[in-house]
């Protein structure tokens, strides 16, 4: 295999696993209009409930599910608590609620669980495939990232609940004249925003080491990927995600690894300068 | 005149004191970040404190000196540190010095011991640039950052005279920057090729395009790391990826016993560490590594850190000096140092006397451990120096 397709592969497998945070992130935004500040940490979250699932006994794959589940109540909760009582004011209380959410989801973790890092730390098969060495772990979350995203999306088109999820997000006054709880359905979003996140976390658990503080970086890479495929754009911040693992990819073999984040956000600048709305256009 | 004689009594018994007691000055993280390493490194100055008083004393010249240790809390912060070392000297007027922990607040104090004239030994201090400001009376016990990772080379070269390619990957870190900058040139002095020198941010996680890097140069065998994270996680990824290198040395993660929760990962990854309890040093004088060892344990529990030898070892050779010296006259400690070549539990204690590089360290070298299976379980053994191995270099490891 030619060395140049071994990292891009890379890439792309990882890219899946940001595109499913980004998914988590932009939806939020695309049906109720905030930026979720606290996604980050909600991330962290995911890595940490796997991995005391997985201390407990249940194989991190099938914890994944119940990860999902904790995700949903807790965005709900989240949003009945913070986000409800201001949902309607300017857009920077959103912004300090979600903040305030993630600073003391940080100081609880930090508080309980330190700074140290953790692993799951399960059986890991390595694979080598015409040449091209990969860990078992990589290619489940990148098949998890997928089977996910395809289910959100039978989910929003082909079922009630999420054509009513569309259509607040379309427009909250319409739905709520057709006689659609938009409350509820709101609530439903941040939920399932939530989930993705956790989600997203728990399979980056599968692959690295984190702490409390890892959410971070994976925010700021949500951040980026849900702009490149135009921000409230599921579909698009999915690929929004890949075209940056790629980057990560195609770029690394031939700079110094310090310089890929610049790379990352040069690019980044560039896409944005001369398509505004992002590669795959704004909300759908 | 009641409070008059109580003044009287008490300068009289502190002048009698102080005619018997050497005074020895420092300053302890006990809070802020160094506060674990700190506080292990005045274990061991404490119980070398111990040690020599229960002795009676430090011999000088005919009589005996006990040790007192006054210190102060630094809170791990550069400016507390300069005030303190100026305090222990002028206010407290101790004899001696020792440094504080890490070589940030050791380059501070090191000022001060410098303009005071006072002697300071700095343990806990593995840089080099301390060493080249021309100081006189700052002598290091550690090894210096510039001769980390030369020892992992040299038993490297005498495992096999053949290899050739070698990757040096570091952490974007001052410290490991400087070590893996030495290790390039003394690796080209050795007769290795550098095929990949390369940094990666702090914090890394995901070592997979560093590692694609390391197999396309074809490198044979890996030396670097930085932290504690950072390396446990290379090495975890090095081994799922089977990178095929015959030799891993990494920096700090590998010296730590919780490195064996890699499993099989761990296996025969190399790193050097200043000192370890295992140590088989034939020491010239003090306490064999093995007595040292005991009697850490008996007073605290458990085994010690390096750190703790290194504070162990600070107070020891500070004692050696004044023995050798026969007086508390400074200039004479200072010749008895510069002439210094001793074998301690330590290892091996000489002092640059060149005036662009005084006191740093010459004799020290680290030791390098290797994980290996002993009984079916993950042991560290120390495989490098020879006149301090436990156990042969597996090589190659993959």
């Amino acid at each position: 295999m030619p060395e140049i397709l071994a990292p891009v592969l890379d890439g792309l497998l990882i890219g899946l696993v940001y595109g499913l945070a980004a998914i988590g992130l932009t939806l939020i935004f695309g049906v109720m209009d905030v930026v979720n500040l606290a996604h980050g940490a909600v991330i962290a979250l995911g890595m940490f409930a796997v991995y005391f699932l997985f201390e407990s006994g249940i194989h991190p794959y099938l914890g994944l599910v119940i990860v999902a589940a904790i995700g949903l109540a807790f965005g709900v909760f989240v949003y009945l608590i913070a986000v409800r009582p201001i949902i309607d004011g300017p857009p920077l209380m959103t912004l300090l609620a979600t903040f305030s959410v993630s600073m003391v989801i940080i100081g609880v973790g930090t508080a309980l669980w330190s700074t140290s890092p953790y692993n799951v730390d399960f059986p890991v098969k390595t694979l080598n495939l015409f040449g091209y060495t990969v860990t078992s772990a990589r290619l489940v979350a990148a098949l998890a990232a997928v089977l996910v995203t395809a289910f959100l999306y039978t989910f929003l088109y082909r079922t009630t609940l999420g054509k009513a999820v569309r259509a607040v997000a379309n427009n909250r006054e319409a739905a709520e004249l057709m006689g659609i709880p938009s409350q509820q359905i709101l609530a439903l979003a941040f939920g399932i925003g939530t989930a993705l996140a956790m989600l997203s976390g728990a399979l980056i658990a599968t692959l690295f080491p984190f702490t409390i503080l890892s959410g971070g970086i994976y925010e700021l890479k949500s951040f980026v990927a849900s702009v490149l495929g135009g921000l409230g754009n599921p579909t698009g911040a999915l690929f929004g995600g890949v075209i940056l693992g790629l980057i990560e990819g195609a770029v690394a073999p031939f700079i110094k690894v310090s310089w890929t984040n610049v790379i990352e956000f040069v690019i980044f600048v560039l896409i944005l300068l001369f398509f505004p709305t992002g590669l795959f256009g704004g909300r759908r | 005149m009641k409070k008059l004689w109580v003044l009287l009594a008490l300068l009289g018994a502190l002048a009698f004191a102080q005619g018997n007691t050497i005074t020895i000055g420092f300053t302890v993280s006990q809070t802020g970040k160094y506060n674990v390493e700190s506080v292990n490194q005045l274990r061991g100055l404490k119980l070398w404190q111990k040690w020599v008083n229960d002795q009676g004393g430090i011999p000088i010249g005919g009589k005996r000196y006990k040790v007192a240790l006054k210190y102060y809390d630094d809170e791990s912060k550069a400016e507390r540190v300069q005030q303190l070392y100026s305090r222990l000297i002028s206010q407290d007027k101790v004899d001696f010095l020792i440094s504080p922990y890490s070589s940030g607040l050791t380059a501070k104090a090191a000022i001060i011991s410098e303009q005071y004239g006072k002697i300071m030994v700095a343990t806990g201090a593995a840089s080099d640039s301390i060493f080249k400001l021309g100081y006189e009376n700052v002598y290091q016990i550690y090894t210096p950052a510039s001769r980390y990772l030369t020892g992992t080379l040299d038993m490297l070269r005498a495992a096999d005279a053949n290899l050739k390619k070698i990757a040096i990957v570091y952490e974007d870190s001052k410290f490991a920057k400087a070590v893996a900058t030495a290790a390039k040139a003394y690796a080209a002095k050795k007769g290795f090729e550098v095929v990949l020198f390369e940094g990666y941010p702090k914090n890394t996680t995901d070592f997979g395009p560093i590692i694609k890097k390391i197999k396309a140069a074809g490198a044979e065998a890996l030396v670097g790391g930085g932290h504690y994270a950072d390396g446990a996680t290379f090495a975890r990824q090095l081994y799922e990826q089977q990178v095929p290198l015959k030799l891993i040395a990494l920096l700090v993660a590998p010296a730590s016993d919780e490195f064996a929760q890699l499993g099989d990962a761990a296996l025969g990854v190399v790193a050097p560490s200043q000192w370890e309890p295992l140590v088989k040093y034939q020491q010239t004088c003090g306490p064999s590594p093995a007595q040292f060892t005991q009697m850490y344990k008996e007073a605290y529990g458990k085994l010690p850190a390096y750190r703790a030898a290194g504070g162990f070892a600070a107070g020891l050779v500070l004692q050696r000096a004044l023995m050798d010296a026969g007086t508390t006259d400074p200039a004479k400690v200072r010749a008895a140092l510069d002439a210094m070549d001793i074998t301690i539990f330590f290892g091996h204690i000489k002092f640059s006397t060149d005036p662009a590089s005084h006191g740093l360290q010459l004799g020290h070298e680290m030791v390098q451990i290797q994980w290996q299976k002993k009984d079916g379980k993950l042991a560290k053994q120390i495989v490098w120096p020879l006149d301090a191995k436990t156990a042969d270099l597996v090589y190659p490891i993959r």
